[in-house]
């Protein structure tokens, strides 16, 4: 599982650099995106992965804290998940503002001079 | 109790600045008496401390203030910084008075006083402070208030200039004596002065004692305007004479020797202190004495004494002796007296004649006999005349360089630059006194001269008085405070010494007369007569020209170092942003060599691994569809999203899961709406790719799957590593007893680390604000503005009768939608209910919540369009997101009922006749807050794009009625 888990991260991390360092704000949004599923992805792993140890706690369990998974990456990765929305509203709105104010959706806000 | 009157005479001076700055412009009389009454006051304190200073040594306040970092605000008088302390205070008063007389209607007063009160107090601090840092913490400020001041008749060039000229070289310094100052501490084991003071032979012997001492060297002297950091202070005259006579000559260039005398048990007594320190103050010496002879100016000819004299405090305290530490400190307070008298008097001629050129003036003492008298009595005591008080610390000085205990040599040639110094002294100020007020009275001056008023001459009076009090009577006049001060800087190896006026003939005498007679000699010979306004010999030496060539140099070497090392472009700073991190972390992971399974992994699950090809596939398709094809770009986005959602699921995080979930479908929608405002880009119309495209493509695919790779290793790691026990368990033992509820996870949102969720919905709010007030003034790239083909095929389609006012359902494909959203509103409202009041005990909570209601909303503006939604259903993201943070806000104030801290729960048990038990707590309001705040600042986001495009059909439809 674990092997899965870090592929999934890698090939997303992956895939939203790439995306980063493209030219069109359009591919950099969705690079910000994918790199920040990743990032979410990564940081819950830092509380190891468990089944079927979902951090509420009930009856049969009790309050022994073997038997949940770590609650404090999942907290964590919670307001990151609400606040990476935020970010990528703001940033679609600016880039949108850009693309209006110079004509281009070139991250320089001009289009590269061709050769 | 003498801790409040210490934290009183620093402070009061910053109060009364704040108070100057607002007093109106032309109040001249009011600054000066808040100013004055200021300055005052802190001497009176400083005075009334003096018996508690005698009884007790040291008085000491300290007030914690980070205690675990060992940063206190921490403030010490002992009889050398009382000693100081009334120095800078007493002058201030008397600066002040001139000042009130000095400044011309026109000038702004308040920014004077409360630029000069706020360094009164930055010196009050530098000399006060108890603890290093803090020291150097109004050192600082001690600069900046100074280069402020400098700069106060901003629409001079050279008053900019010499301010910039003084900050830079004073604030390079600063640096170099905060980096000594935390060496100093690191070695000596505390920051406080009686530790370091105590630390001596441990700081003399480790290995970086001659570091500390370089650093500390450099910031005193830069401070004092030593050799070779002198230059500034002769452009810094450009600054008002108030001024360079408190800062300039009494006051902040002695914070220099303030320093090297204050530390002077640490750090003095080896070789490299004798070389460095006293090496610096010799040349400043002779070299200012010799430049001041040849002054144009009459505040030029002060600087550059100023600069010999402050060569000479320095030349003392390297000297290794405490005879000459004591000769020293004497000197300070000497000095500080008739050179801000001569400033005054310089300020004066100024003021009443409108030049002070050498060149221009002569005969003054015909017009203004008092300050020709004081003047001459302060420049007699700048020459070391008998029976004043610059001959005792001359004569103490002289003594010191005969009676040195060095090398042969050295004991010879000490005594020559002294002597030689001293005919310098003797020949400036004899020509000062001389073409100022001596000879035909000039004719030809802007002014015509005459007396200032009597408050102007006060100041400079009691100066003078104070001059010829010493010189007479030393012992009586200054005796036991000079005692005091050095017995506080040496402790119980302060040497005797007599404060007479008369020696015997001994060595010292014959230097002082064969410098009278040589400074007449060469007054007569060379200098009485000498037009020429250039300096001999040392023209080319001048250390403004380096100062400017390499701030030339300094500036365009930047320009060009970010020319080659950095890009205007985004791309380019993303990849440097990118190959950096990676190889960092690769120089970090080399030499750990870790090997990789300590934990037995989980076994293959086939349903998990295909989740991830699917996903991974949509994260590839993402990277590789983004430019040409956006729509199938989001929906492969998409895919990932809902992959990782199931992650989340999978791996025991149902609370993530739902949230992803929810976040998934309103980032999705917030793109969509902005996919209309972006250019058309077709395959077919982009030129042919070259070669150079292709490689940089490459190149990025390098660099990305090399940190994909990358973090997949990192995480794999981690992963195989067996968990560590941090605050985890904690959260999970103490939420229900604690925080009341079952769902560890929202109980750690809204009750443990409630300010945090606080902070952040208020960033949410924050940013759903700033979205709303970008868009309102929204200009979009003109061919998008007109309508999409589909909405006007779809418009084709049901008009031409166009949608009927007051319909009930949208006419045309979107009826049926409509009807099944409809219906849907009302279920989404109890859903979201339902996921905020469960959030406490099973997964949901109030993000989630407010996501599934805003998604709710955004569906029915989808489907019915926005002007169909707007007419029946006025939604107020504004209010929504202002009540929920109130709310939030409120429900965190509730615990101050009970009487504890911010945001602590509060529970309320209760029965209810029909339902039974109730149990209410706060932390259901604060949720209710994040609910609202979260619906409130995503339907706004959303709405606000959505507005858009409404809004351009409008302005073309109906012209100028703006939304």
């Amino acid at each position: 599982m674990e092997i899965v888990f870090a592929f999934a991260i890698g090939i997303m991390a992956g895939s939203g650099i790439y995306l980063l360092l493209r030219p069109r704000t359009f591919q950099v949004i969705m690079g910000l995106s994918l790199l920040s599923y990743a990032v979410n992805l990564f940081i819950f792993g830092m509380g190891r992965l468990r089944t079927g140890a979902a951090p509420v706690i009930d009856m049969i369990r009790g309050d022994d804290p073997a038997r949940y998974a770590d609650p404090v990456p999942q907290a964590l990765v919670l307001t990151a998940i609400v606040i990476g929305f935020a970010v990528t509203a703001l940033l679609l709105v600016v880039l949108l503002a850009a693309r209006g104010l110079a004509g281009t959706d070139h991250v320089d806000s001009r289009e590269p001079e061709r050769p | 109790m003498a801790g409040m009157e210490l934290l009183l005479v620093v402070f009061l001076p910053f109060l009364g600045s704040l108070c100057a700055a607002f007093v109106p412009t032309n109040a001249r009389n009011a600054e000066a008496w808040l100013a004055g009454t200021v300055a005052l006051a802190s001497t009176l304190l400083i005075l009334s401390l003096y018996p508690q200073v005698e009884a007790a040594g040291v008085l000491r306040l300290n007030l914690p203030w980070a205690p675990l970092l060992g940063l206190d605000i921490s403030l010490r008088m002992d009889g050398f910084s009382w000693l100081f302390a009334l120095l800078v205070s007493g002058m201030g008063l008397l600066v002040v008075i001139y000042a009130r007389y000095y400044m011309s209607p026109a000038d702004p007063v308040p920014r004077f006083f409360a630029f000069f009160l706020a360094f009164m107090g930055s010196m009050l601090g530098v000399v006060l402070s108890g603890h290093l840092i803090q020291m150097v913490m109004f050192w600082e400020m001690t600069s900046l208030s100074s280069f402020m001041l400098i700069a106060y008749w901003h629409h001079r060039t050279e008053a900019r200039r010499g301010a910039r000229m003084a900050l830079a070289v004073t604030g390079a310094g600063g640096i170099a004596l905060f980096g000594g100052v935390l060496l100093l501490g690191h070695i000596a084991g505390g920051y406080d002065f009686d530790t370091v003071l105590a630390a001596r032979e441990r700081v003399q012997a480790h290995p970086w004692y001659p570091v500390v001492l370089v650093l500390i060297a450099l910031g005193a002297l830069s401070k004092s305007a030593q050799f070779p950091f002198h230059f500034w202070l002769p452009h810094a005259m450009s600054a008002p004479t108030p001024v360079s006579a408190y800062l300039h000559s009494a006051t902040m260039v002695k914070a220099g020797v303030f320093l090297l005398a204050r530390l002077w048990p640490v750090l003095a007594g080896t070789d490299a202190w004798f070389w460095i320190v006293g090496g610096a103050g010799l040349c400043s010496l002779v070299l200012a004495g010799y430049l001041a002879m040849f002054q144009q100016d009459m505040k030029g000819v002060l600087a550059y004494s100023t600069i010999s004299h402050l060569g000479l405090i320095t030349l003392l305290l390297g000297m290794n002796s405490e005879l000459a530490l004591v000769a020293a400190v004497f000197h300070i307070v000497n000095h500080a007296t008739f050179k801000a008298s001569l400033f005054m008097a310089a300020g004066i001629v100024d003021h009443e004649t409108g030049t002070r050129d050498l060149g221009r003036l002569s005969g003054l003492s015909r017009a203004m006999p008092f300050t020709a008298a004081l003047a001459v009595v302060a420049a007699a005591a700048m020459a070391g005349v008998p029976l004043l008080n610059g001959f005792l610390s001359k004569e103490m000085f002289f003594a010191e360089t005969v009676f040195l205990d060095r090398p042969d040599w050295q004991r010879i040639v000490l005594p020559l630059a002294a002597t030689l110094a001293g005919v310098f002294s003797v020949a400036y100020s004899l020509r000062l006194i001389r073409r100022v007020f001596f000879g035909e009275l000039a004719r030809d001056l802007p002014h015509a001269p005459h007396e200032p008023t009597r408050w102007m001459l006060l100041p400079s009076a009691l100066l003078v008085a104070a001059c010829v009090l010493v010189g007479i009577v030393p012992e009586f006049a200054i005796g036991p405070y000079l005692r005091m001060a050095t017995g506080a800087i040496l402790g119980a190896d302060a040497p005797a010494y007599s404060l007479a006026i008369w020696h015997g003939l001994n060595a010292p005498l014959l230097m002082s007369l064969a410098a009278f007679g040589g400074g007449a000699l060469l007054h007569g010979f060379l200098l009485a007569r000498r037009r020429a306004t250039a300096v001999p010999l040392l023209e080319a030496i001048d250390g403004r020209h380096l100062f400017e060539a390499s701030m030339t140099a300094l500036g365009s070497g930047a320009g060009r170092a970010l020319r080659r090392l950095s890009s205007q472009r985004l791309q380019m700073q993303m990849l440097l942003i990118f190959a950096v991190a990676l190889g960092g972390a690769l120089l970090l992971a080399m030499p750990l060599g870790t090997g990789w399974a300590t934990r037995p992994p989980q076994p293959l699950d086939p349903a998990f691994t295909l989740l991830w090809v699917v996903g991974g596939a949509c994260a590839l398709a993402v990277a590789w569809q983004a430019k040409y094809h956006r729509f199938a770009a989001i929906a492969f986005a998409g895919g990932a999203g809902l992959a990782t959602s199931l992650t989340f699921v999978w791996f025991s995080a149902p609370d993530l899961a739902l949230t992803q979930l929810s976040v998934e479908v309103v980032t999705t929608v917030l793109i969509l709406l902005g996919l209309r405002w972006l250019p058309r880009r077709d395959e077919h119309i982009a030129g042919p790719a070259g070669a150079s495209p292709r490689l940089r493509r490459l190149r990025d695919i390098l660099v990305a799957g090399t940190s994909g790779l990358g973090l997949a290793a990192l995480i794999y790691v981690v992963l195989t590593r067996p968990a560590i026990d941090g605050i985890g368990p904690f959260f999970i033992e103490h939420a229900l007893p604690q925080g009341g509820g079952l769902n560890v996870v929202n109980v750690i949102l809204v009750d443990f680390r409630g300010f945090d969720t606080f902070g952040e919905i208020t960033v949410l709010g924050i940013v759903a604000l700033t979205v709303y007030a970008l868009l309102r003034r929204f200009r979009p790239a003109p061919e998008s503005i007109p309508l999409p083909r589909q909405q006007r095929e779809q418009a084709a389609a049901v008009a031409p009768a166009g949608e009927p006012p007051g319909a009930l359902l949208p006419v045309g494909v979107m009826m049926l939608p409509a009807v099944l959203v409809r219906l849907l509103l009302p279920l989404a409202m109890l859903a979201s209910l339902f996921f905020l009041l469960r959030g406490h005990n099973a997964p949901g909570g109030g993000f989630v919540g407010g996501l599934i209601l805003a998604t709710a909303v955004i569906l029915q503006y989808l489907v019915g369009g926005t002007v169909w939604v707007e007419s029946r259903l006025r939604i107020h993201p504004l209010y929504w997101i202002a009540f929920g943070l109130l709310l939030a806000a409120a429900a965190g104030m509730g615990a101050a009922f009970a009487g504890a801290p911010f945001l602590t729960s509060q529970v309320w048990h209760g029965v209810l006749p029909v339902t039974g038990d109730l149990h209410l707590s706060s932390v259901l309001l604060f949720d209710l807050g994040v609910y609202m705040l979260v619906v409130g600042a995503t339907v706004l986001m959303l709405v606000a794009i959505a507005h858009q495009s409404l809004r351009r059909h409008h302005d073309k439809a109906v012209t100028g009625e703006a939304r």
